[in-house]
């Protein structure tokens, strides 16, 4: 455990050999641009504004989990402290980014649009699965717990491996199948306002994982669609433009054992999707039509 | 060493477009991606796909609209062919089941634009990029295609030839992430950039942090031409604390822009007499700046952009990412109070010189879509052009690396009789120009010249391997510094620098002064070192190698921008405050030549298929 603060900097003794340098760099960095940086650092702090929650100078502990599986000091997992001056409007993603860019440039994640709609900074942050980029630190409690999201593999600090998320994504034929492609040139298919504003919220989903990872039922079966991918078929079983017998067959794609069966409805997918997608609703009524659906041949 | 028939650099709308059409001609092709292709930044587009497939609406009415946008540093046959692709491309899209917005009767809708003279720009909501990008992901899992991800490619492999036309590219280098190796990628018939925007030249910026212009800076390296770089599109309505994009879709459907005192400038001030804010993204732009610069600007830094009076229903139904946008991003309730906004940068109308059919001066490399220059969009890209220009420019560079036969092009590239040399540039430093030391190998990963001053190697395997020998050796000697100048500081300097100094308002003073710091910061990163030792996920060294991807593109905008004395499109010059058709129909074009980049000049195609479009003075 280190604090990382920009005065002073104490190390554990693992972390010495990986960070000898840092210490240099934050105390008297390398002579290049100190002025402008000096610059900027002030007009940052002129930034600062005076409500409550940001009072100028005031920072707060984010604490972030560390781990690389080939760095001496850093095999074993830990968490490291970093001092974080408040600024308004100030999310996770830009503590995270502070904290790499004037502490450790080692710390690793995924991050890239800023703005919640490329999905890779879903993370767990204070207990729960949510973006960086869309958490405000002013909505959490000090200290900030950042952790990558849980039941998944760590690849490296915040970065875990999704490719088991891909696969389920990719198991339940995610893309349009319809039965014949309209008449004439550069006719599009017909589509009721009603059944796009049906799939509307289905088709938001931006691949983050976070019900995934939030989903007790995928922690323990692996082979668990999970709700991103039953979401993705639902967003194409009820989309009127494939047609009713491909929606049948996949109705019958998701009324499997490891299909939406299994979901025990605990709605946390729902409490987590950073999209405000209704993904246990979506679970229940495709277990509805694939049992309507059963029922037809009695 | 990996092998495919063609090779996409990029997953995102032009990327995935044109891996789904060399498919479709029969070839075997991977795609190479930084990211995933979902985290693209496609994905953040929201306006619309501008296509004439309506009653009333013709392809020539698009290419009219598109053409007086650019302000007349458009190519015809390149804009003609975005005008006639269009509808086919956007229609493929709702073939492939994207969930466009839909009116009573089931089809497609469309909406008002900047500069058009027809609503023809189709969306989905406020999110087209997003289903876009998603939609053709769906269409590579169907096809199989193969994606590496999380790979980054750094460079690309090209023959020694001196003459960079004879230059032929027969794969790319790539380092991957997740494990650290760097291998070769071997492309039989072609390799095609389609890596994005360059917005990290800027610390205001729509654009995401992946988007640092790698396939333009390394294209430019090994000798094609930068073209009309200095033409960066400051979208009018960005959030001021984030740079978020709130779409041009807003005022489409009549959103007002007012000053502090409540005007609504637009009119009040004549920018736009007719149009008001709807004027295209160069006019908006600079009437928001010029009422800050007035002091009639809200805490002196943006203007208001309102949409309370379109009422909950119309917004809910086509603005409702902006809700969420403004919440999350600014804590403001669009529905409730206006949402405060500023330009931002948004566009890079430049990029790599390409012709119609996505083919660039050395021979099997090609870019489409942001990263390209064909030129569509000249010197102002009209809202609603991106995404068709990824769709139809993707798909016929994927055809066309595949085999198949699309006709000559029209455009022509690299230097022909018809160029003019620029003489005479007033620069304050040389361009390009580094000192020499013993690690200048680090910093120029780009150099084309071999470094052992062996023979031309020219065999396809053979040039793939000594480029990915080359990678190793800048890779490993980063690597190996432990001390040094963070990545991280040089491009906030960049940033800072070319946000002061290469912004919508540009004067000579200001140019140079961003040379200088370009130069400075280029010394610097001889200097730059990789903190992070590990081969896992080392997000530093990719950040690093970006990095100089920034600071060469960074200097071609700014270089072009000191270069041309008029005042056209996305480009104002405060000495030269008018458009000089006598001497500056023409586009702008840079070359690397080996590290001493040189500036010169062909002329912009007005001749259309039928008909020549004259220049006129553009109002709104």
């Amino acid at each position: 455990m280190s604090t990382q603060v920009p005065e002073e900097k104490e190390q554990t003794e693992t972390e010495q050999e990986v960070n000898a340098e840092t210490e240099a760099e934050i105390t008297e960095s390398a002579s290049y641009g100190d002025q402008r940086r000096a610059d900027r650092d002030a007009q940052r702090q002129q930034s600062v504004s005076g409500a409550p929650a940001d009072i100028e100078g005031e920072s707060f502990q984010l604490k972030v989990f560390r781990y690389d599986p080939e760095v001496e000091g850093k095999m074993e997992p830990r968490f490291d402290d970093f001092a974080i001056p408040k600024e308004k409007g100030m999310t996770v993603l830009d503590a995270l980014i502070y904290a790499r860019d004037r502490y450790d440039t080692t710390l690793t994640f995924r991050h890239s649009c800023r703005q919640a709609v490329c999905g890779s900074d879903a993370l767990f942050i204070n207990g729960r699965q949510r973006l960086g980029c869309q958490t405000q630190i002013s909505d959490l409690e000090a200290p900030v717990r950042v952790e990558p999201l849980p039941h998944q593999d760590v690849v490296k600090d915040l970065v875990v491996d999704m490719e088991h998320f891909y696969d389920q994504m990719h198991a339940v034929e995610p893309f349009f199948q319809p039965e014949e492609d309209p008449d004439g040139d550069l006719e599009e298919y017909r589509q009721t306002r009603e059944n796009r504003e049906k799939i509307k919220m289905s088709t938001r989903c931006i691949w983050c994982g976070a019900c995934m990872s939030s989903c007790n039922v995928a922690a323990g079966d692996n082979q668990y669609l999970g709700p991103a991918a039953i979401n993705k078929a639902y967003r194409f079983a009820m989309d009127e433009r494939e047609g009713e017998n491909m929606k049948e067959h996949r109705l019958n794609v998701m009324d499997q054992e490891h299909g939406v069966w299994r979901c025990q409805t605990q709605f946390s997918c729902t409490n987590v999707c950073p999209k405000d997608i209704p993904l246990t609703e979506h679970i229940q009524e495709l277990k509805r039509e694939a049992v309507k659906q059963n029922l037809k041949f009695w | 060493m990996h092998e495919h028939d063609v090779l996409v650099i990029g997953g995102g709308g032009a990327g995935l477009r044109a891996a789904i059409a060399a498919h479709e001609e029969g070839a075997d092709v991977a795609i190479v991606t930084k990211l995933h292709p979902v985290r693209s930044h496609t994905g953040a587009a929201e306006g619309g796909i501008n296509a004439a497939i309506r009653e009333g609406d013709d392809w020539e009415l698009h290419a009219y609209d598109t053409m007086k946008g650019s302000d007349y540093l458009g190519d015809a046959p390149a804009i003609e062919t975005l005008a006639q692709d269009s509808p086919e491309e956007t229609v493929q899209l709702e073939h492939w089941g994207m969930p466009f917005s839909r009116e009573d009767d089931g089809r497609v809708s469309q909406r008002p634009f900047g500069g058009l003279s027809f609503p023809r720009t189709t969306y989905a909501g406020a999110e087209t990029g997003h289903h876009l990008l998603h939609v053709m992901y769906e269409q590579v899992v169907k096809r199989g295609i193969q994606v590496y991800d999380e790979w980054y490619v750094s460079n690309l492999a090209v023959t020694d030839h001196d003459d960079p036309d004879e230059r032929e590219c027969h794969g790319v280098v790539a380092y991957d992430i997740k494990t650290g190796a760097v291998e070769g990628f071997k492309a039989r018939n072609g390799v095609i950039l389609a890596t994005g925007g360059t917005g990290q030249v800027y610390d205001h910026t729509t654009n995401a942090v992946a988007n640092t212009g790698d396939g333009a800076a390394m294209a430019y390296r090994a000798g094609v031409p930068l073209e009309d770089m200095e033409f960066v599109q400051f979208h009018p309505t960005t959030l001021p604390s984030t740079g978020v994009l709130i779409s041009e879709g807003v005022r489409g459907e009549g959103g007002i822009l007012y000053n502090s005192e409540g005007e609504r400038f637009m009119f009040e001030y004549g920018y736009a007499n007719n149009a008001g804010e709807l004027a295209s993204r160069d006019v908006v732009s600079r009437a928001e700046l010029t009422e800050v610069n007035s002091g009639r600007g809200v805490e002196d830094e943006y203007v208001y952009l309102d949409m309370r009076h379109l009422g909950e229903e119309r917004i809910t139904d086509r603005l409702e990412n902006i809700l969420h946008l403004a919440r999350d991003f600014e804590g403001v309730d669009g529905l409730e109070e206006p949402m405060p906004v500023k330009p931002g940068q948004h566009y890079e109308m430049g990029g790599i010189e390409t012709d119609e059919n996505g083919e660039t001066l050395i021979d099997g490399l090609y870019a489409a879509g942001e990263c390209a220059c064909v030129s569509v969009h000249g010197s102002n890209r009209l809202g609603g052009n991106a995404l068709p220009e990824l769709i139809v420019f993707g798909a016929r560079a994927g055809r066309h690396a595949a085999g198949a036969d699309l006709g000559e092009a029209e455009i022509t590239k690299g230097k022909t009789a018809e160029i003019e040399e620029e003489d005479g540039l007033d620069t304050p430093v040389e361009p390009g120009a580094v000192p020499s030391g013993d690690d200048e190998a680090v910093a120029d990963g780009g150099d084309d010249v071999a470094a052992d001053g062996g023979a031309a190697v020219v065999e396809p395997d053979e040039t793939v391997r000594r480029a990915v020998e080359r990678e190793r050796t800048r890779i490993e000697e980063l690597m190996e510094k432990d001390e040094g100048v963070k990545h991280s500081d040089l491009r906030a300097d960049l940033q800072q620098s070319m946000t002061e100094n290469v912004n919508v308002f540009r004067n000579e003073e200001g140019l140079k002064q961003a040379l200088e710091d370009i130069r400075e910061v280029r010394e610097a990163y001889q200097d730059v070192y990789v903190n992070d030792p590990s081969r896992t996920f080392n997000t530093d060294l990719i950040h690093t190698i970006e990095t100089r991807n920034l600071i060469d593109l960074a200097e071609a905008i700014t270089l072009g921008a000191l270069a041309r004395d008029e005042f056209r499109g996305a480009h104002w010059r405060q000495e030269h405050q008018e458009r000089k058709d006598d001497e500056w129909l023409k586009h702008t074009m840079l070359s690397w030549n080996d590290g001493t980049p040189e500036l010169w000049y062909k002329p912009v195609i007005l001749d259309g298929e039928d008909k020549t479009y004259e220049p006129k003075e553009r109002s709104y």
